[in-house]
């Protein structure tokens, strides 16, 4: 409604002109003259700044390629698949840091989601209503904790921690089994990839439980109350009436928390081990991610092809957010659409 | 033949029932998982902070290994570029978010800004450090608060966006229209009325905008650098609370350690204190 006035002009307007050409009496009252014409300004000034979004996401996706533009034509799409990275021979490839940066946030997904379903199902269907908001507000507290107090906090406590409790037993358990016992090899030094991976999932599971949460509260009450008229438990009202109802939103919060993950730093930074070699699948080797690449070698990289590859690196994490967070938009896009046409 | 049906319905309540308890019991487990990590970080925090903070750590100037000294030039450093960034984007974002509500908001161009603005909001920010660090550092030669400042408002602009967005819309269009009734032209409309009314939720915004950017550290790495030394002047490397914490947490000196964590626990005080002052200013006008 508003919106066929915002562009309109003022109703008040016309009168005082005609008036004012009639009776040459005392000029207009300024507003009125001015009006239009602050408007327009006002109405640019939006306009760019709500340009400066689209300018901003080119020009990331323009200047790193520019910038990495000497590793992409020497290396070209090989770069993916190549594990060498040596700035002493100037040789590099990113695998290494891109299996480093897939497998923590692997790790991460997999310990977040079932957490945070067991947290949003707590929150809409379990918790007594005064319970909620402190609750609720506590897990996103966890949101806002700088990721270097993780990665600090990670490094000089957790680290050690699971080094004793939890990566020393599952050697000692996991040492004569073949296979298995390959993915839990390696020094147990609570540094590497289990590590950055349980990390992450601490740092996603906020972002995965609100959404689903928010998502779970669309649920038409109707729905859930009929399925709860008939007899089922609260387990399977949500497995069986809200969960399918929700599948794109759900799905979407997942994405949002991957796209995190892959994206997070500092706290990877600091427990990951920086090691750029790929030579175990071992949980407990230490590794490297695209991101801890970058904020440990960035800055003393000189100009040249390590810089180049390493902005190329850079690329590489912000087409995967970028298709990530994308597809994660769009169903939880799709759930708002469904949701309008059925209530 | 009915007894045995019963018995197989009441076999089978029984299972579901237990399936419940057993799924009840394991949502309330995933819950107390989540606060356990939030109470375990909040309490070695406070636990290796506070012991490590003292006058002189808000006084004195970050030292070199193994000497007495402080973090001053740090919190200086963070405080001018969270400010300066904070008072750079925030313009910009609320005039962006004045544009998705007041303007064309059915429009092709605001659909994709909206999108374009949710990808950024959760683009990693490394890579926002990486695109000043192309832009303005490589081409000016020097790391520098500038390029400190544009890096973090560039993280600012997507927050204040959205919140700014979300809460113009739920202000009344009678309001609106109330005052174009009143021959208010539409800037002074949307100023004085649309974006007076929704005040406390672009404020909670802009709060959480400035505790997302005071705890980021890797914008900063390729961008302000550090400096152990106090500089005002913004054209030269300056240093920043988050990175010094990284540099000094990984180093193996124990006297950086423990400032680190005395930053650290400054930090996530201060960070905590915007979250929750944000919520309670969204809850009082809510």
């Amino acid at each position: 409604m508003s919106s066929t006035l915002v562009h309109g002009d003022s109703p008040s307007q016309n009168p005082v002109q005609q008036s004012s050409r009639v009776m040459t009496k005392p000029p207009p009252m300024k507003r009125a003259r001015s009006g239009p014409m602050a408007d327009r300004i006002f109405g640019y000034a939006a306009k760019a700044s709500a340009l400066i979004t689209l300018v901003l996401l080119v020009a990331i996706l323009a200047s790193l390629t520019i910038s990495a533009w000497p590793a992409i034509s020497k290396y070209g799409l090989s770069f993916l698949t190549s594990t060498t990275w040596d700035p002493v021979q100037e040789d590099f490839g990113g695998l290494v840091m891109i299996y480093g940066t897939l497998a923590t946030s692997f790790i991460a997904l997999l310990i977040a989601v079932p957490v945070s379903f067991g947290i949003a199902l707590f929150l809409t269907e379990l918790s007594p209503a005064w319970l909620k908001r402190p609750l609720g507000t506590a897990i996103e507290l966890l949101a806002a904790v700088p990721s270097i107090v993780y990665g600090m906090w990670g490094l000089l406590v957790f680290g050690p921690v699971l080094a004793t409790y939890v990566q020393q037993p599952i050697q000692a358990m996991t040492a004569g089994v073949p296979y298995i016992g390959a993915f839990f090899s390696g020094p147990p030094v609570g540094i590497g990839i289990l590590s950055a991976g349980i990390i992450l999932a601490i740092m996603i599971i906020p972002f995965i439980a609100s959404v689903m949460r928010d998502v779970f509260e669309v649920t038409p009450p109707l729905l859930k109350e009929s399925a709860y008229g008939l007899g089922a438990t609260t387990w399977e009202v949500v497995t069986k009436v809200v969960l399918p109802y929700t599948k794109a939103g759900v799905i979407g919060g997942i994405m949002l928390g991957l796209g995190r993950a892959i994206g997070e730093t500092m706290a990877v930074t600091f427990v990951i081990g920086n090691f750029n070699q790929l030579d175990s699948l071992s949980l407990f080797q230490a590794a490297n991610s695209i991101t801890s690449a970058l904020a440990n070698e960035f800055a003393e990289a000189g100009e040249g092809l390590h810089q180049a590859s390493l902005m190329y690196l850079g690329l590489v994490l912000f087409f995967i957010t970028f298709v990530i967070l994308s597809l994660s938009k769009l169903l939880l896009a799709q759930l708002r659409k469904s949701e309008g046409a059925k209530s | 033949m009915s007894a045995t049906l019963s018995q197989i319905r009441t076999a089978r309540f029984a299972h579901r029932k237990r399936v419940n308890i057993f799924a009840t019991a394991l949502a309330l487990a995933a819950m107390a998982f989540g606060l356990f990590w939030l109470f375990w970080i909040l309490w070695e925090t406070v636990r290796l902070g506070l012991g490590g903070l003292s006058i002189a750590t808000l006084t004195q100037m970050t030292p070199p290994p193994n000497e007495v000294g402080g973090l001053a030039n740090a919190i200086y450093g963070s405080l001018l570029m969270v400010v300066l960034a904070t008072c750079l984007g925030t313009p910009i974002g609320v005039m962006a978010g004045i544009y998705l509500v007041e303007f064309d908001s059915k429009s092709w161009l605001a659909a994709t800004v909206r999108f374009v603005n949710d990808i950024l909001l959760s683009a990693p920010s490394i890579v926002v450090g990486l695109f000043v660090y192309a832009v303005v550092v490589s081409r000016f030669k020097s790391f520098s608060g500038y390029a400190g400042i544009l890096a973090l408002s560039l993280i600012v602009i997507p927050v204040v966006i959205r919140t700014t967005e979300n809460m113009l819309a739920l202000v009344p269009a009678g309001l609106r229209e109330a005052a174009y009734a009143l021959g208010a032209p539409n800037w002074k409309v949307i100023l004085s009325i649309t974006l007076t009314a929704a005040r406390a939720g672009v404020i909670t915004g802009v709060l959480l905008a400035v505790a997302r950017i005071a705890g980021e550290t890797a914008p900063l790495l390729f961008t302000a650098l550090s400096n152990q030394f106090w500089t005002s002047s913004l054209s030269e490397p300056m240093a920043s609370l988050p990175v010094t914490i990284f540099k000094f947490a990984m180093s193996p000196y124990e006297n950086w350690q423990q400032l680190a964590w005395a930053g650290v626990f400054l930090i996530t005080m201060a960070v905590l204190g915007l979250n929750i002052a944000a919520r309670v200013l969204s809850r009082s006008k809510a």
